[in-house]
């Protein structure tokens, strides 16, 4: 049973680790804006965290209720997953806003080029 | 006073000719705005056969509250002072315009609604949208204390000063019962009149069975949000 729980705790932080140095190398590639990884620090340095301090997770599970402190290691990395994911909704919700009025904004520019075309061969003519 | 027609048209081939000749006989002080919501079949080269009409090519499809906020866009920048709304695929008849328009001409309202449901129209519609139409007719009533028979009728006048605050915000689908809420938060004046409608002739209506509760759903979860918010969201 002890064992367990240990090897458990090794792989949480080696797990946690391993995303907070995968974050920071997409950043430093460029592949990932700041603004989007701050979630994903947030839950990658709470998570080595709680698999360091395991007490810490013993009294939250204690609190809330849950048996088997290392399952609360699950509970908190699938809050943060909705978070992340209720995240990406907004910014999806945001690109969709931007795209409608940049295409309204494109097809009205259409058929102000088209007036000013006649109108310049009208001064040609 | 200038007058804008806006025709938001999506796949309209088959119907989008007789709704513009229809307009130019029956309204021919309307300047005419088709807004082609990224259509895939021949709309486009149909309605530039047209000299006098303006045609928009969004370059995707945006639906129809997308396309008709383009409409209100160009309205308000044009600086036309009342614009209405006929629908590509001939449901809304060029001769009724004249009833619609008249109550925004007289100072009367800030937008009226065309309505199947008034006067002696005989209009035959689908179950849910019957459905729908009732409850959005009760939800009306009860929180804006406004009775609207139709409100998902898509035939509408509107004066600057609707246009004004739609070409900011406006559902992109569905957006006829939502607009109610959105205008009445900013407390303009909203009248319906009975009008004749054309049962569809070609094209498929944007609301078949399966998307009917997808409409009821989202629509619902809209009005709601719109009561829940201040009247400053909308700005102006």
């Amino acid at each position: 049973m002890e064992v367990e729980v240990f090897r458990i705790q090794i792989i949480g932080i080696i797990g946690s680790i391993f995303l907070l140095f995968l974050v920071i190398e997409l950043i430093r590639r460029g592949k990932l804006r700041i603004e989007f990884s701050l979630l994903w620090f947030f839950i990658s340095v709470l998570f080595l965290f709680v698999s360091i301090f395991r007490s810490l997770l013993d009294k939250f599970s204690y609190l809330v209720g849950i048996g088997y402190p290392p399952s609360a290691l699950f509970l908190i990395l699938l809050l943060g997953l909705i978070m992340i994911l209720i995240h990406f909704s907004t910014v999806i919700s945001n690109l969709k806003e931007a795209k409608k009025i940049l295409t309204q904004r494109v097809g009205l520019l259409e058929i102000e080029i088209e007036r000013l075309k006649k109108e310049i061969e009208k001064c040609k003519g | 006073m200038k007058k804008l027609a806006i025709v938001p048209a999506y796949n309209e081939e088959k119907n989008i000719e007789g709704v513009i000749r229809g307009i130019q006989k029956e309204a021919p002080d309307h300047d005419i705005l088709v807004i082609n919501d990224g259509s895939k079949d021949r709309t486009s080269e149909i309605v530039r056969k047209f000299e006098s009409v303006k045609i928009v090519d969004l370059p995707m499809n945006l639906g129809i509250g997308g396309a008709v906020q383009t409409g209100f866009i160009y309205c308000w920048e044009k600086g036309y002072d009342i614009c209405i709304q006929v629908d590509g695929d001939g449901q809304h008849k060029p001769s009724e315009i004249k009833k619609i328009e008249e109550p925004i001409i007289n100072g009367e309202a800030d937008m009226v609604i065309g309505s199947r449901f008034l006067g002696s129209s005989t209009y035959k519609t689908t179950f849910f949208r019957r459905m729908g139409i009732k409850i959005f007719y009760l939800a009306n009533r009860l929180f804006l204390r406004e009775k609207i028979k139709d409100s998902t009728s898509g035939f509408r006048a509107y004066n600057r000063k609707a246009v004004e605050i739609l070409r900011r915000y406006y559902p992109d689908d569905y957006p006829e019962p939502e607009a109610i809420f959105i205008l009445k938060k900013k407390g303009l004046r909203i009248k319906e009149v009975g009008v004749e409608m054309e049962e569809r002739k070609g094209g498929r209506s944007s609301i078949t069975f399966f998307r009917a509760i997808y409409y009821m759903v989202k629509v619902s979860i809209g009005i709601a949000i719109h009561i829940l918010r201040k009247e400053e969201f909308y700005g102006g």
